[in-house]
C-alpha cells in the first residue's frame, strides 16, 4: 500500500485523462464490456456479482473461530487485532484489573473481618472511637495516588489513539436504518451495503449468524485505515471490538477514526448505538486480505460498479506495466 | 391564614391539641399535606411501578434466555419486526421506570418525607400542599409513560422505542408517532415533581431544623437528602429544557437537533447527560444516607468520620457536575476533551472511598448483630464497591472505547443500582417497617429474601461482565450464538431474584396482617437519631413541642 500512495501522484495525471476520456465515452458499459471479454482464469465464489464478469482472485475468507467475534463462553476481551487494541487490552490486564481486584479483595477481606471479629458475641463493649485523622488522610491520599497510577497509561492510551500513521486508505462510513454504506473515495468511490446474512445463509456458509454481512468490508493487511463515520437518518456507531474501534455515527457529522490490522481474517463487530427497531440486526465484517488479494477485490469490485480502474495500486488503464500490480487481470483496452 | 393551620390542627378539633387526630380517609389519602402520608403513598407508588418495570426486565431476561427470538412474538401475533420494536419499547419502559417512578420516588420522596423533618425534629416538611401536588405530579407522569406505550410511535408500531435517553434524531424524525411526546410529557411532569420537592426539601432543611440542630449535627440521611435536593434543582431544568427542545423540534418545525437546519444531535447528549451525570448520584445519595444509619445503628457506634461523610456526598455532588461527558466517549470528542472527562472522572472515585472505607471503620470495633437491615447495608458497600471498580476502568476514555454500549456498562451500572441504589432501598425498607406502619417485619423472612436476592442479582449480572468483555452490545433482543451461555445463566439469575422479591411481598403483607407490635425503639442503643424517640408509627403531628438539642454533642 505505501507503494501505491507513492506512485499515486505519478499516475495522477494519465487516470485523470482515463476518467476523462470514461465520462465522455459512457464509461461503464465499456468497461463491462471488456471484462467480459478478459479471460477468465479461475471461477470465484464472489459476493453479489456473477462470477462470469469477474476474471480475479476474490473468495470471502473464512473467519477463524475466536478471532475476531465472541468466544463462546468467552469472559476476557477479544483477540486484540490492532496496536492500539494491544496496548489497550495490556492496560486493562495489567493495569485496571489488577488494581480493581485488589480493591474488591480489600474490602471484601476487611468487611469479613469486622463481621467476625466485631460481631456482638466476639466484642461485648462496642467502642466509641470515631475519628482518627492519619487514617482518614491515608484513605483519602492512597486511593488518589492510585488514580494518578492509572491516569498515565491511560492518557498515553487516548493520545496515541488520536495519533494515527499516515493513512493508506479511507473508507466512508455512513450508518442506515438499518445497515451499513461503504464507499472507498480512493477507488473510484467504490460503493456498497452491506446487509445482515439470514440464519440459512449463514449456516450454508459457515459464517456467525448475526455477525456477517452479504458485502465485507475489504482492507489490505498491514494498512493504516481511516474511516470516516457519519449517518444518514438517526444515529449509529460503528464498532469492531478486536480493532478497538467504536464511533459514533451522527447525522451532519463526519467523525474519523482509524485502525491497522496486520493478520488477514474476518473481523466483527455489531451496530453499537440505539438505531429504531433493527438495530441489533446491523452487523459490522471487515475483511483484511494479502495486499495483492485486495488489488483483485478493488478490480473485482470496480468492474462491478462500472468504475475505470483506478486508486493506489490499481493500474491505470493506459499504463502499460499493470502486470505486476494485478497479474490476475489482463489490462484493459483504453476506452 | 387558613392555609397554614390546616395541617397544624386538625379540621374541626380547634381545641383539641391531641397530635392524632386524622382527617376522613379521602382527604387523608387525596389532599394530603402531611409528610408521613405523603412519604407513604410515594413508597406504595414506587412499589407498583417498581413491580411493572421489574416485570418488563423479566420478559427481557425471558427473551434474552436463549439466542432466537422465543418471547416477545408472542405479544405481536408473530410478527418479528414488531417484537423488535416491542424490545426496544420495553427497554425504554424499564429504564424510565426504574429511574423516574421507582428509585427516585422511594429513596427521596418516599424515605426523605418519611423521616427528613422527623430527623432534623420538625413537626412537617416547609410546603405541605407543595409536597402534595409533588406527589400527583408523579403520578401522572407515570399515568402518560404508560399511555405513552399503547399510542403510535415509529411507523407501524406502539410506543416509544428510544431507551430512556430518549436521544435524537430516533426521538424525533425517527419516531413520528406521539408515544414520544408522552415519554417526554411523563419525564416533564416527573421533573417538575421532583423540582418542588427539591425546594421542598432544601427550605426544611435549611429553617426548620430543631433548636441545636445545626447543620454539623444533621444526621447523614438529611445530609444525603439535601445534597441530592441540590442536584435535582440544578440538574432538572437542563433535562426540562433539552427534553422541550425535542418537543419543538417534533412538532414546531425547529431543529436544535436537526444538522439539516444548523442543529447538532450531540448538543442534546450534552445537556442530557449534564442532567443523566448528575442523575445517578441523585439515585445512589440517599441510599448512602440510609446505609449510614444502618451500619451504625447494628455497629453500636456513632459513624466514623461524620464530617467526612457529609462533605464526601458533597464532593460527590459537586463532581458530578463536571464528569458528564464520559457517557460520550464514542460521539467524536477531541482527545483533551476525552483526557479533561477521564481525570475528573476518576477523581470522584476519592469521595466514594472516604465512605466505602468510613462504614467499614464504623464496623471496626462495634459489637455487631446482623438483623435483616444490617445484611443489606453490608451487602450494599460489597457490591457497590463492585460496581464502583468497574466505574474507574470505564472512566478511562480509552479504554471506554471498546466497553461503551456493551454489556459491561450495563453491569456496571446495575451493580450501582440494582445492587447499590435498590439494596439501600431494601435496607431502609426494612429498617424503618416498624417505625412507619408501627408492626414490626419477620426477621427470618426478612434474611431468606436478602439471600435469594443477593445470589440471584450476582448471578443475574455478573456474567454482564463477561458479555461485555467478550464484545455484546446493550439493547439488542437477540445475539450471536456465542453469547448464549451467560445470557442463560443471568437469566436463571433473575428467576432467583424474582423468587426473593416474592418472599418480600410476603413478609410485607404477613408483617402488616399478623406482625408483632413495633416498640418505638426495636433496634436498642445504636439507634439514635430522633425517629427512634417516637412512638410507632409516629404520632399523626409529631413534634409539638420542638425537641430540644443544644447540649447534644456533635457527630451524632
Amino acid at each position: 500500500m505505501h507503494q501505491g500512495w507513492k506512485n499515486n501522484g505519478l499516475i495522477r495525471a494519465s487516470k485523470a485523462a482515463a476518467v476523462a476520456a470514461l465520462l465522455m465515452f459512457s464509461g461503464s458499459v465499456t468497461a463491462q464490456e471488456a471484462v467480459t471479454a478478459a479471460p477468465v482464469p479461475e471461477v470465484v465464489t464472489v459476493d453479489n456479482i456473477s462470477t462470469e464478469q469477474t476474471g480475479v482472485g476474490y473468495t470471502r475468507s473464512a473467519p477463524t473461530p475466536g478471532i475476531g467475534q465472541p468466544q463462546p463462553r468467552g469472559w476476557d476481551l477479544q483477540e486484540p487485532m490492532t496496536p492500539i487494541a494491544r496496548e489497550a487490552v495490556t492496560m486493562a490486564h495489567l493495569v485496571l484489573n489488577p488494581v480493581i481486584g485488589a480493591i474488591c479483595v480489600l474490602v471484601l477481606g476487611l468487611l469479613l473481618w469486622v463481621i467476625f471479629r466485631y460481631r456482638a458475641a466476639a466484642n461485648p463493649v462496642p467502642s466509641r472511637t470515631s475519628h482518627n485523622l492519619v487514617i482518614e488522610v491515608l484513605w483519602t491520599l492512597v486511593p488518589a495516588l492510585i488514580l494518578l497510577f492509572i491516569a498515565f497509561p491511560s492518557f498515553k492510551l487516548l493520545a496515541n489513539q488520536y495519533n494515527p500513521p499516515k493513512a493508506d486508505l479511507t473508507i466512508k462510513v455512513t450508518g442506515y436504518q438499518w445497515y451499513w454504506g461503504y464507499e472507498y473515495p480512493d477507488y473510484g468511490r467504490i460503493s456498497f451495503d452491506a446487509l445482515p446474512l439470514s440464519k440459512e445463509e449463514a449456516e450454508k456458509e459457515g459464517v456467525p449468524y448475526l455477525l456477517d454481512t452479504d458485502n465485507r468490508i475489504v482492507v489490505p493487511a498491514g494498512a493504516t485505515v481511516k474511516l470516516l463515520v457519519t449517518a444518514a437518518d438517526v444515529l449509529h456507531s460503528f464498532a469492531v471490538p478486536s480493532f478497538w474501534v467504536k464511533m459514533d455515527a451522527v447525522p451532519g457529522r463526519i467523525n474519523e477514526t482509524w485502525f491497522k490490522v496486520d493478520r488477514p481474517g474476518v473481523y466483527y463487530g455489531q451496530c453499537s448505538e440505539l438505531c429504531g427497531t433493527k438495530h441489533g440486526f446491523m452487523p459490522i465484517a471487515v475483511e483484511v486480505l494479502p495486499e495483492e488479494e485486495f488489488k483483485a477485490w478493488v478490480r473485482m469490485r470496480q468492474q462491478a460498479d462500472g468504475i475505470e480502474p483506478t486508486g493506489p495500486g490499481i493500474a491505470p488503464v493506459t499504463a502499460p506495466a499493470t502486470a505486476e500490480a494485478a497479474p490476475a487481470v489482463t489490462p484493459t483496452p483504453a476506452a | 391564614m387558613a392555609t397554614a393551620t390546616d395541617h397544624l390542627v386538625a379540621p374541626g378539633n380547634h381545641d383539641d391539641s391531641h397530635a392524632d387526630h386524622k382527617p376522613g380517609f379521602f382527604q387523608r389519602w387525596f389532599l394530603s399535606t402531611n409528610h408521613k402520608d405523603i412519604g407513604t403513598l410515594y413508597l406504595i407508588f414506587a412499589i407498583i411501578a417498581g413491580v411493572i418495570g421489574g416485570a418488563l426486565s423479566g420478559f427481557m431476561r425471558w427473551e434474552l434466555a436463549q439466542p432466537g427470538m422465543q418471547i416477545l412474538p408472542w405479544f405481536t401475533d408473530g410478527n418479528i419486526d414488531g417484537a423488535y420494536h416491542l424490545w426496544n419499547m420495553f427497554i425504554t419502559a424499564h429504564g424510565l421506570i426504574m429511574v423516574f417512578f421507582l428509585v427516585m420516588p422511594a429513596l427521596i420522596s418516599g424515605f426523605g418525607n418519611w423521616f427528613v423533618p422527623i430527623m432534623i425534629g420538625a413537626p412537617d416538611m416547609a410546603f405541605p400542599r407543595l409536597n402534595n401536588i409533588s406527589y400527583w405530579l408523579t403520578s401522572s407522569a407515570f399515568v402518560l409513560m404508560c399511555a405513552s406505550m399503547f399510542v403510535p410511535g415509529p411507523a407501524g408500531f406502539d410506543g416509544a422505542g428510544t431507551g430512556w435517553t430518549l436521544y435524537p434524531p430516533l426521538s424525533t424524525s425517527g419516531t413520528p408517532g406521539p408515544a414520544v411526546d408522552l415519554a417526554i410529557f411523563a419525564v416533564h411532569l416527573a421533573g417538575a415533581s421532583s423540582i418542588i420537592g427539591a425546594i421542598n426539601f432544601i427550605t426544611t432543611i435549611f429553617n426548620m431544623r430543631a433548636p441545636g440542630m445545626t447543620l454539623h449535627k444533621m444526621p447523614l440521611f438529611a445530609w444525603s437528602i439535601l445534597v441530592t435536593a441540590f442536584l435535582l434543582l440544578l440538574s432538572l431544568p437542563v433535562l426540562a429544557g433539552a427534553i422541550t427542545m425535542l418537543l419543538t423540534d417534533r412538532n414546531f418545525g425547529t431543529t436544535f437537533f436537526d444538522p439539516a437546519g444548523g442543529g447538532d444531535p450531540v448538543l442534546y447528549q450534552h445537556l442530557f447527560w449534564f442532567f443523566g451525570h448528575p442523575e445517578v448520584y441523585i439515585m445512589i445519595l440517599p441510599a448512602f444516607g440510609i446505609v449510614s444509619h444502618i451500619i451504625s445503628t447494628f455497629s453500636r457506634k456513632p459513624i466514623f468520620g461524620y464530617l467526612g461523610m457529609a462533605y464526601a456526598m458533597v464532593a460527590i455532588g459537586f463532581i458530578g457536575f463536571l464528569v458528564w461527558a464520559h457517557h460520550m466517549f464514542t460521539v467524536g470528542l477531541s482527545v483533551n476533551t476525552k483526557m479533561y472527562f477521564t481525570a475528573a472522572t476518576m477523581i470522584i472515585a476519592v469521595p466514594t472511598g472516604i465512605k466505602i472505607f468510613s462504614w467499614i471503620a464504623t464496623m471496626w470495633g462495634g459489637k455487631i448483630t446482623f438483623e435483616t437491615p444490617m445484611l443489606w447495608a453490608i451487602g450494599f458497600i460489597f457490591m457497590f464497591t463492585v460496581g464502583g471498580v468497574t466505574g474507574v476502568v470505564l472512566a478511562n476514555g480509552g479504554i471506554d472505547v471498546y466497553m461503551h454500549d456493551t454489556y459491561y456498562v450495563v453491569a456496571h451500572f446495575h451493580y450501582v443500582l440494582s445492587l447499590g441504589a435498590v439494596f439501600g432501598l431494601f435496607a431502609g425498607f426494612y429498617y424503618w417497617f416498624g417505625k412507619m406502619w408501627g408492626k414490626q417485619y419477620n426477621e427470618f423472612l426478612g434474611k431468606v429474601h436478602f439471600w435469594l436476592f443477593f445470589i440471584g442479582v450476582n448471578v443475574l449480572f455478573f456474567p454482564m461482565h463477561f458479555l461485555g468483555q467478550d464484545g455484546m452490545p446493550r439493547r439488542i433482543p437477540d445475539y450471536p450464538e456465542a453469547y448464549a451461555y451467560w445470557n442463560e445463566i443471568a437469566s436463571w439469575g433473575y428467576v432467583i431474584m424474582g423468587v426473593g422479591v416474592i418472599v418480600f411481598f410476603i413478609n410485607m403483607f404477613l408483617s402488616l396482617a399478623i406482625g408483632r407490635k413495633a416498640p418505638a425503639n426495636p433496634w436498642g442503643e445504636g439507634a439514635t437519631t430522633l425517629e427512634w424517640t417516637l412512638s410507632s408509627p409516629p404520632p399523626f403531628h409529631q413534634f409539638e413541642t420542638l425537641p430540644d438539642l443544644r447540649n447534644q454533642p456533635s457527630g451524632h
